[in-house]
């Protein structure tokens, strides 16, 4: 069951992170990873929220398996965006890999604590 | 956030095109579905298997993230410089299974976790060696591919690799 919850939940944050990836570089005619810095970003803060409302007593371990393991973990990725960063350096846009590091640790780790801090007002 | 735009005047224009694209994504999306699943299940595997304890570092998530970075670091050396691979390769395995696999909201929330139990220098240890040991496995992996596969095309006749149909 905990297998089918995480594997669920991942069926549904794979392809949502495909489609906004596909979005954001049909909109945008930049080679900048803008699509797997907002996933990055949204999940953190969905994790973070998820988190919050564990600690809070609000949801249980089957809705952690199916929306944090299976649905944020395969939302966001770190392959992709190591790939991304090592591309942009490669072809000769080190400021903007640089960049890309930064601003996702520093904005992944912000909605995570975001998450957590509106957690704990709405539930706690 | 996929529809058409919204200007209807140029609808009829934008709307051909639009209709068989999303035909041909409907095996993309399904062959993303099954690797993510898979590699969260990967993941999930791990994490049952080497638990993380509470205040730790967390090793687990680390190396998954990092072992991750550096398959598809050689992974995408060969399918976009050496084989000629099937369109739904690179869907599959490099955003579904890797994608699936790896991930970046537990990271985030596992240092913040860290920094709200009083573990401070760990939080920042695990931050900072994360993004570091990822983009040098990835860099790594890619490096260390084309070298071993150096002179592998031409090794083959002198035909030249791209105009080679996979059979």
């Amino acid at each position: 069951m905990n297998w089918l919850l995480v594997a669920a939940g991942a069926m549904v944050g794979a392809p949502l992170r495909y489609l906004t990836d596909r979005a954001v570089r049909s909109r945008y005619d930049t080679d900048f990873p803008w699509g797997t810095l907002a996933v990055n970003v949204v999940g953190s803060l969905v994790l973070g929220l998820l988190t919050g409302a564990a600690l809070a007593g609000a949801t249980g371990s089957r809705l952690q398996l199916l929306l944090g393991t299976g649905l944020c973990g395969a939302l966001t990725t770190y392959s992709t965006f190591s790939y991304e960063t090592l591309r942009l350096a490669e072809t000769g846009a080190r400021p903007r890999a640089v960049v890309n590091v930064v601003v996702s640790v520093a904005a992944g780790v912000g909605a995570a604590f975001a998450g957590v801090t509106l957690a704990d007002a709405l539930w706690a | 956030m996929t529809a058409p735009i919204p200007e209807g005047r140029d609808g009829a224009r934008t709307a051909a095109p639009v209709r068989p694209r999303w035909r041909a994504q409907a095996p993309v999306l399904a062959v993303v579905a099954a690797g993510g699943a898979a590699g969260a299940c990967a993941r999930y595997a791990a994490a049952l298997w080497w638990p993380t304890r509470t205040g730790g570092f967390p090793w687990t998530t680390f190396c998954v993230n990092v072992a991750g970075c550096a398959v598809i670091g050689a992974f995408m050396v060969l399918v976009t410089e050496v084989w000629t691979a099937h369109r739904l390769a690179r869907p599959f395995f490099a955003t579904g299974v890797l994608g699936g696999f790896t991930t970046f909201s537990t990271y985030a929330v596992d240092g913040r976790q860290l920094f709200a139990a009083d573990q401070a220098r760990t939080a920042l240890a695990y931050l900072a060696a994360t993004p570091l040991a990822a983009l040098t496995a990835v860099w790594a992996a890619a490096w260390a591919t084309r070298r071993l596969l150096k002179g592998a095309p031409t090794g083959t006749g002198g035909t030249d690799p791209r105009g080679a149909e996979p059979s």
